[in-house]
């Protein structure tokens, strides 16, 4: 059975030159970079040459540049770490509703202590409407959220001005660049932003590396105490041989970046095309302006049927896609950005997520396009909603007993 | 995560459709869980001759449909009537955790036919 990944957004393979890099900082040079002895210092070159290469996709200076784990963590450091270094001058976030998981619910436990936080809405572009972002700012505003772009949809924010905002204000400004590194330019010397997060499996590094951009001076309060690694902003010893790989990633994406994407763009644009074209009632999730969404991305609704029967369906087909489905997200409830999009609640449950990237194919397209419209047309026949003049949900007494499930 | 059942039978669903002239329909699920199951039966002489269904929902969702058409066909109403959620999981060698209730409301749908059946013939 063929196999094709189209779920880059979720994770990406480990890159074959990123693995080889990594491979000598097992069993050779396995030294932890603090210790002063020759095994120490087997590595501590390693870890500058990495920081050099992640400050390069960046553009800021290696100073700038502190590992962490994951994404997580550093929209976890960033959010937290200026909200408790920043609480004597304010206790205001502002932050959008589309915002991965690691931003909202780090913003929903800041809340529980006392912060008030700003959730800005989207319009059924998934878009912000940036004087809404500017008159949300209050002289207790300490913190402004907003990702480079969207996981699910692939909006691209306008990073750009919303940093002159944010410089206007002189209010501090985190960008969760989680699904922008690598495909889009994050030069942090271009926009004004003061902290920016990037994670290593997105872009070809392993699972359990992250690094954040802090701009010189940006006062934060650390987040994992212990030793002074880090500069004393993130304890924990090195993790050596990923920190190399996440290096190796950032050089290769900086490298490679404008010749893939406009590769995985034309595969993109024709998979859109495509679907767009040959399935009726499918609707597009996100810009409908290609140039505002990440070369990679396409999320679309098939309606009258739900997102997770349809990835079972082309998993027995060997394509591997995400759904915004209640069933996939692990909740009860389909998928937040489709909510904030106001997206209608069957079109969410229904929305199914392609992430490419230059490792797809013409062929792999042109195969998921054949594969694609009888998958469709049977859930569709298999569904009381197709056909239906007017398919308006029933009540539903057992979702009740489920407060979150149907409002 | 789906056992090889519920695989079968989700790629496979039985009793796909709608029974022409049916004498019983019924209806449960709701949108915003992302689960709709619509049961249609043809009822003679109070035994379940004809049944077929149409369902929008996740992989347990249309397998649980489908499990539930099986073992409703033939069976009297009164029978029809004691089959619970419960017992069509089983035959399908269990659900996971998180489908036990949202996506396993099959018999809830034969049983809003069956009422129908009786409201209709009463």
């Amino acid at each position: 059975m063929k196999k094709i990944y189209m779920d880059n957004n979720a994770t990406t393979a480990v890159k074959p030159e990123v693995l080889e890099a990594m491979l000598p900082y097992f069993c050779e040079q396995f030294g932890n970079p603090s210790s002063v002895h020759w095994a120490g210092r087997m590595v501590g070159g390693a870890i500058e040459k990495a920081r050099e290469q992640v400050a390069r996709l960046f553009n800021c200076s290696a100073a700038e540049v502190i590992f962490n784990s994951c994404g997580s963590e550093g929209d976890n450091h960033a959010i937290k770490g200026t909200a408790d270094a920043l609480k004597h001058k304010g206790n205001h976030i502002i932050t959008t509703s589309v915002e991965h998981p690691a931003v909202l619910e780090t913003c929903e436990a800041l809340e529980k202590d006392g912060f008030e936080v700003t959730y800005l809405k989207v319009d059924h572009n998934g878009m912000l409407d940036l004087a809404e972002l500017e008159a949300a700012i209050t002289d207790k505003t300490i913190l402004i959220s907003v990702m480079w772009a969207n996981n699910e949809t692939g909006n691209i924010f306008p990073i750009e001005e919303i940093g002159e905002i944010a410089k206007k204000h002189k209010v501090r400004f985190h960008t969760d660049a989680v699904q922008a590194a690598g495909k889009i330019a994050i030069d942090v010397r271009k926009v004004n932003v003061d902290m920016v997060v990037i994670s290593g499996h997105k872009i070809g590094a392993p699972k359990g590396i992250g690094a954040m951009y802090l701009r010189r001076g940006t006062k934060i309060s650390r987040f994992m105490h212990g030793g002074h690694q880090e500069r004393n902003r993130r304890a924990g010893t090195h993790n050596v041989p990923s920190i190399v790989g996440l290096g190796a990633a950032c050089d290769i994406a900086l490298k490679n970046m404008d010749k893939d994407y406009a590769y995985v763009r034309h595969l993109r644009d024709k998979l859109e095309a495509g679907i767009l074209s040959t399935i009726s009632d499918v609707k597009l999730n996100g810009h409908p302006d290609a140039n505002l969404r990440l070369p990679n991305t396409l999320n679309v609704s098939f309606n009258y049927i739900e997102g997770e029967s349809l990835l079972l369906f082309f998993d027995m087909k060997g394509i591997a896609a995400s759904s915004g489905s209640a069933c996939t997200s692990g909740s009860l409830e389909p998928s937040h950005v489709m909510g904030a999009m106001g997206v209608d609640i069957v079109l969410a449950h229904s929305s199914t997520r392609f992430s490419l990237s230059a490792d797809n194919t013409d062929e792999e397209i042109d195969y998921i396009l054949q594969e694609l419209p009888p998958i469709v047309q049977k859930l569709r026949e298999m569904s009381p909603l197709y056909g239906r003049d007017n398919p308006t949900p029933l009540s539903c007494d057992e979702c009740r007993m489920v407060t979150k499930a149907c409002g | 995560m789906y056992t090889a059942k519920v695989m079968d039978h989700f790629s496979n669903p039985r009793n796909v459709g709608e029974v022409e002239n049916a004498n019983g329909v019924g209806e449960v699920g709701n949108a915003s869980c992302g689960d709709i199951m619509r049961i249609s039966l043809q009822v003679e002489d109070d035994i379940i001759k004809d049944v077929k269904f149409k369902t929008f929902g996740c992989g347990a969702a249309i397998a649980t449909s489908s499990m539930v058409t099986e073992m409703a066909i033939g069976k009297t109403i009164d029978e029809a009537l004691i089959l619970t959620n419960q017992a069509v999981a089983e035959a399908l060698d269990g659900l996971p955790p998180a489908k036990m209730h949202c996506s396993n409301l099959a018999a809830d749908a034969l049983h809003e036919a069956i009422k129908d059946y009786r409201k209709q013939n009463s």
